[in-house]
């Protein structure tokens, strides 16, 4: 029994005249790895930018949930919707240590009562968790920007893993999105993340990973969606829809 | 000795601007450039209410932190409008503006004339009525007031409200992708600063007893840029050092011996150059982390 958490409607987005997304209809299933595929500037990114309103939609409409639709939305109010990210080039806050890097998607939100908070042993905890997680722990007392690329890398995934643990939005983020991920990991890098989704998967949390290496995308993927030119043009099981004609020619370009 | 007094009340008074400057530059990483025009706002508020209506100092400067807040809330939404630099260039014509406001508003300011004849501040309960007439007195209620701010501005760096201030700093977009309205924090740190910052202004109109526009224009802010940049951005610490640096500098030059026909150029020069050096070798601060 599969249901749907997150559906689009004739999403639409153009730049200057180009459509990045073109009344994209697509819907994700709930507790499963969705990988996006496609060529570069098939609007991948544009698509995970539109969902978590870092970008604004031209028109269209996104369901989450079945009940909860949204035709605009402010960038703050997705992880009040148990939505999170990581971006496809690194955005971390670099001049904060590790552990504040963490700390900051733990804590309270509303203005007033974080001046009366500092973080607390609960947040501490939480924040050890998923930096030992990821390897970071030690490292904690860093700075962000003197991390190694990997590294800068696995602490994305370590503060989405925070953002799994805490409701403080009013929501422990379920719905996740990665953007790349894997780029520019070495191996066991790579074994660690890909252990981590596992382990988000079996937690029953729906994930949406865009990704080109394919040997990742069929070990990791239930599902796999092929965007071609902003427009949907394959969606199913990823042995089935990595072996059609026309997904072929869109990547190769034939 | 009256005259190291005199210096040390001037630090004191400059450390309470460079502190709640460091909140807004140095923590939210808002390049501000009108700290003036809240400092002028407290001086002026304060100064009017003590002279025309013959307020107590303390409501006066209560007052003035008032209407530095709520004209502060006012600017800041607007200047949140803009983006990045952008927020600069629209700061600097805000206090363009204010200081039109007080050397034209002759009715409420007296405009280039001034205002003398404050008083000093003094402290009645009942009977007892202490003023702080000299110098020395006035002194340890700078010391007194430097103390409170200083703890403030710490008290705000430990919370998890400063946090995520350095978070805007560093990328405000992606904070708001986690859950933040990022834009109550820049309204609420430039409201604490500027409220901050008039009260230096109170305390310097009581302590000068006179003000005039002159000392609340452009090159005020730009100055008080420099002390917090100098000092070390996001370091408290380092906004206390960087006032003691930059207001005593200029004096300790005083006794280097130029000649006398060229030594206030001279003076200008030297201290021109020695902010160009320890900007080029510590661009951070003297005991600042985070860089521009």
């Amino acid at each position: 029994m599969t249901s749907t958490i997150l559906q689009t409607k004739h999403l639409f987005k153009h730049f200057d005249g180009v459509k990045a997304v073109d009344h994209l209809s697509v819907s994700f299933e709930k507790g499963k790895i969705t990988s996006i595929i496609g060529p570069n500037g098939s609007g991948k990114s544009t698509l995970i930018n539109l969902l978590t309103g870092l970008v604004p939609l031209d028109a269209g409409e996104v369901i989450i949930a079945h009940s909860l639709h949204f035709t605009r939305v402010k960038s703050h109010e997705v992880a009040g919707f148990g939505l999170t990210r990581t971006f496809q080039d690194v955005r971390l806050f670099e001049q904060l240590s590790v552990l504040d890097n963490i700390l900051v998607v733990l804590t309270e939100r509303g203005v007033f009562a974080s001046l009366f908070e500092t973080h607390g042993t609960l947040h501490l905890a939480q924040a050890e968790e998923v930096l030992k997680k990821m390897g970071l722990w030690e490292k904690r007392h860093s700075l962000a920007i003197n991390l190694s690329y990997g590294q800068r890398k696995l602490l994305e995934i370590a503060r989405v893993l925070a953002m799994t643990r805490s409701a403080r939005t009013g929501r422990a983020a379920d719905i996740i999105f990665f953007d790349e991920p894997f780029a520019g990991l070495f191996p066991e890098m790579r074994k660690v993340v890909v252990s981590v989704m596992k382990e988000l998967r079996a937690e029953g949390r729906t994930q949406i990973l865009v990704e080109h290496n394919m040997e990742l995308i069929r070990e990791l993927s239930d599902e796999v969606v092929v965007l071609d030119a902003g427009e949907l043009l394959a969606q199913g099981v990823p042995n089935e829809v990595l072996a059609k004609r026309e997904v072929i020619e869109a990547y190769l370009g034939e | 000795m009256e005259y190291l007094t005199h210096l040390a009340v001037l630090v004191g008074i400059y450390s309470i601007l460079a502190l709640s400057l460091n909140l807004v530059l140095g923590y939210a990483g808002i390049i501000s450039v009108t700290h003036a025009a809240f400092f002028g706002l407290g001086a002026y508020t304060s100064a009017i209410l003590t002279t025309v209506y013959d307020l107590n100092f303390f409501l006066a400067a209560l007052c003035g932190v008032l209407v530095a807040a709520i004209i502060s809330l006012f600017v800041g939404t607007v200047l949140s409008k803009f983006r990045g630099d952008f927020v600069a260039l629209g700061s600097v014509g805000f206090n363009v503006i204010v200081w039109s406001v007080f050397l034209n508003v002759q009715e409420l300011t007296r405009g280039p004339l001034g205002i003398p004849g404050i008083g000093r501040p003094n402290l009645e309960f009942g009977i007892w009525n202490y003023e702080f007439s000299s110098n020395v007195s006035f002194l340890v209620l700078s010391v007194i007031f430097v103390a409170l701010v200083y703890f403030l501005c710490q008290f705000i760096e430990k919370s998890s409200f400063g946090r995520a201030l350095k978070a805007i700093r560093e990328d405000e977009e992606a904070l708001q992708v986690f859950g933040y309205r990022t834009l109550h924090y820049k309204l609420a740190v430039f409201v604490i600063g500027a409220g901050l910052a008039s009260i230096a202004g109170a305390l310097f109109a009581s302590y000068i007893t006179f003000i005039d526009p002159s000392t609340f224009t452009i090159n005020e802010s730009i100055f008080l840029l420099s002390v917090v940049i100098l000092g070390g951005l996001a370091s408290n610490r380092g906004a206390l050092i960087g006032a003691l640096a930059l207001v005593l500098l200029p004096e300790f030059l005083r006794f280097v011996g130029f000649p006398s026909d060229i030594a206030a150029q001279m003076r200008q020069v030297v201290y021109g150059v020695m902010l160009i050096v320890l900007m080029l070798y510590r661009p951070q601060g003297l005991v600042g982390e985070y860089k521009l």
